[in-house]
């Protein structure tokens, strides 16, 4: 197998705040006037994005990368294409790279679609025969064909996405990077993506996936590439690595998680989540969670201020990332006018726990209804789920059962000349 | 050296995307305007008449026995291609950020597309000046020829110096604000308003460190018969043009890496 692209001792250093800062000529003036007059403020330095990676990538393989958002993925992308580069280290690359992330890049709205192809077209590195003999089929891709000679300004959100994504996916590209695009877009446009992704797959094109999604990256990809904190944690086949990936986020099993010490968490941090426990019907840590079990989650928090109408949200994860459920006190509909500044509780009552025996992961946030992100937790609790003997047959249930169960019973019925048994499960009683 | 010619390589792959970029922005400049093509000629037509009404009428200044009103369109054709140029290309990376942050490709294509599509403008003004021409019985001799040719070194000044404005801006902004000033500036500098015979001739050889004025001179003289061409001083233009345009890349490529990063 021939390498598609080569990656050596890779590294991107960024100066702190380069990435949002805007001087101007002035302030360049006035700080050299300053220099020797200021104080160590500047001397915040450097972070390193990447630091020392390095991998091969062959013709025709389809790799995920995977790591916790900041630790450099999309550095690695955007250094892989060229966009930027690297502060040392080498990337070679054989053959054209395109992104599907950049769906639309260029579109000018005053011109009409079939302008807008040709645009797009050529600054995704296209050429204009190519274009030409592709028009037809990216137009009907898109679906557009009553408006190919509109402005797309006039177009809607939707047509806009399809136009863009229809170019990107005939520009057989040999090496396809696809950066979170299942996060965007609606469900048949998502559908779009991954078919798209296989038939470029079974063209034999090199595919990288940049994903939260742990179960997408499983499904799609045998190879997964961890990156930690601008390094590479972690290079295999992608179960293992996406296993290794999610014991991170939790320890073992545990009665109750300290939450304050987490770092990887998002919102402005006003009220913040300070711990979780897993509670039995007197209060008591519950060591063992059974299928079928009803327990109390009890989510500590701690507020600066007072915090008018916060909503609290919980959801459940698989191991490989996929969301089983999302449970929130807006849906439940249960208001909390207000939260005054200390520390503080609130229980989350789990009635019937229909989940198959497993590992399971918890991420929890804490919001208004308006735009306030507090606190956003991702995978920062875990549980484990032991079997349990539910429909007493003495059998038990399995984690190659699935990820839930439903109760129900089974009633096999008499035909002729078979007697009857009624041996049907049974609910607990 | 070598790798100056890979960077060329590069920008030559990618020809066809800098056709695109000067057909959309022709083609955007246009749409959506009532008066079109008709801008193309506005400006400088309003300048000359301007121009004429103040420093000839008022200012008295003279014009080598030429008509005023041609004496400037002629050198204001020039000047607004490369004023238009200079400016639009010195703020064309900073408008393409969104591109610029997302696709690879050369980055120069991005400012030699605004100082290619100027030439449509160019173009279409002269015109004009075809019909002014007959209006004063001006007839045009052999070099005329020159006149296509002079755009050659118009056209690599003007990429230069939009280059580096275009790099600058990028991390300065405002240099955005500063630009439209110093072309301002560059405008009186030039003989454009005056003939370059009106510089005393001790002084004169201070035109020779502007290239545009000998150029800018050229055009003039390559459209009015009997008009003498300063051979000596547009050649000083043309190969400062070009050293100008050789710097301006160097520092381009040199910056050009980090354009995603602080744009």
């Amino acid at each position: 197998m021939t390498t598609a692209i080569t990656v050596r001792n890779l590294s991107k250093q960024y100066r702190i705040g380069q990435m949002h800062r805007l001087v101007t000529f002035r302030e360049a003036l006035v700080d050299l006037v300053k220099r020797p007059f200021r104080r160590q403020d500047r001397a915040r330095g450097t972070i390193w994005a990447l630091k020392d990676v390095s991998f091969e990538v062959g013709d025709g393989e389809v790799v995920g990368i995977i790591g916790r958002n900041g630790a450099g993925k999309s550095t690695l992308l955007k250094l892989l294409s060229k966009i930027t580069y690297p502060t040392s280290g080498s990337i070679k690359v054989r053959g054209r790279i395109a992104s599907l992330l950049e769906v639309g890049t260029g579109f000018h709205s005053e011109l009409t679609g079939r302008e807008n192809i040709y645009l797009n077209g050529s600054i995704m590195g296209m050429r204009k025969k190519e274009i030409d003999t592709q028009l037809d089929a990216i137009i009907a891709f898109a679906g557009v064909e009553k408006f190919v000679d509109t402005p797309i300004k006039r177009y809607s959100s939707g047509m806009h996405l399809r136009l863009g994504f229809a170019v990107a996916a005939h520009l057989a590209p040999d090496i396809l990077l696809v950066d979170e695009v299942l996060a965007v877009g609606d469900v048949e446009f998502q559908k779009k993506c991954l078919k798209a992704m296989d038939d470029l797959r079974s063209g034999g094109r090199t595919v990288i996936f940049v994903s939260h999604n742990m179960a997408a990256v499983e499904n799609h990809c045998p190879r997964a590439i961890w990156i930690d904190n601008g390094l590479m944690r972690e290079d295999g086949d992608a179960k293992e690595v996406i296993r290794s990936y999610l014991s991170t986020f939790a320890g073992a099993q545990q009665t109750g998680f300290d939450l304050r010490q987490i770092e990887y968490r998002r919102g402005s941090g006003e009220i913040r989540y300070t711990g979780i426990e897993f509670l039995g019907p007197d209060d008591q840590p519950q060591r063992l969670i059974r299928s079928g079990d009803s327990f109390t989650v009890r989510l500590h928090y701690y507020s600066e201020e007072r915090i008018v109408s916060p909503h609290f949200g919980l959801e459940i994860l698989t191991d490989l990332g996929t969301k089983i459920t999302s449970m929130n006190t807006w849906s439940n509909g249960t208001d909390i006018p207000v939260v005054h500044p200390g520390p503080g509780h609130i229980d989350l009552h789990i009635d019937f726990l229909n989940l198959m025996p497993g590992r399971y992961y918890i991420s929890l946030w804490l919001k208004t209804l308006g735009s306030s992100v507090y606190d956003v937790l991702d995978h920062c609790a875990m549980f484990d789920v032991e079997t349990s003997d539910f429909y007493r047959s003495g059998r038990g249930l399995d984690s190659h059962f699935g990820i839930v169960f439903l109760p129900c019973r089974w009633i096999p019925r008499v035909t002729p000349g078979v007697k009857s048994t009624e041996e049907g499960q049974r609910r607990p009683s | 050296m070598a790798l100056q010619s890979d960077w060329l390589q590069e920008i030559w792959r990618y020809r066809e995307l800098l056709y695109f970029l000067v057909w959309r922005d022709v083609k955007v400049r246009y749409k959506q305007t009532v008066l079109g093509a008709a801008w193309a000629i506005i400006q400088p037509f309003c300048t000359m008449i301007v121009f004429t009404l103040f420093f000839q009428r008022l200012a008295q200044i003279p014009s080598d026995g030429i008509p005023y009103p041609i004496f400037s369109y002629s050198a204001l054709l020039p000047w607004t291609y490369f004023s238009t140029a200079v400016i639009s290309a010195g703020n064309s990376l900073v408008s393409s950020s969104n591109i610029i942050t997302k696709v690879y490709f050369p980055r120069a294509t991005i400012p030699a597309s605004s100082v290619i599509s100027g030439l449509v403008d160019f173009g279409v003004a002269s015109v004009v000046l075809l019909v002014m021409m007959a209006y004063y019985r001006i007839q045009p001799g052999l070099h005329l020829l020159l006149w296509p040719l002079l755009i050659v070194p118009l056209v690599m000044l003007a990429l230069g110096v939009g280059m580096v404005f275009a790099a600058l801006n990028v991390k300065y902004r405002d240099i955005r604000y500063a630009l439209p000033f110093l072309v301002q500036l560059w405008l009186f500098i030039t003989p454009i308003i005056y003939p370059s015979s009106m510089v005393p001739a001790k002084y004169r050889f201070l035109l020779a460190v502007n290239p545009l004025s000998g150029i800018i001179e050229a055009f003039r003289g390559a459209l009015l018969p009997g008009r003498e061409i300063d051979w000596l001083l547009l050649a000083i233009s043309v190969c400062s043009s070009s050293i100008i345009l050789t710097l301006s890349v160097l520092y381009f490529r040199r910056t050009e890496r980090t354009f995603a990063d602080i744009i």
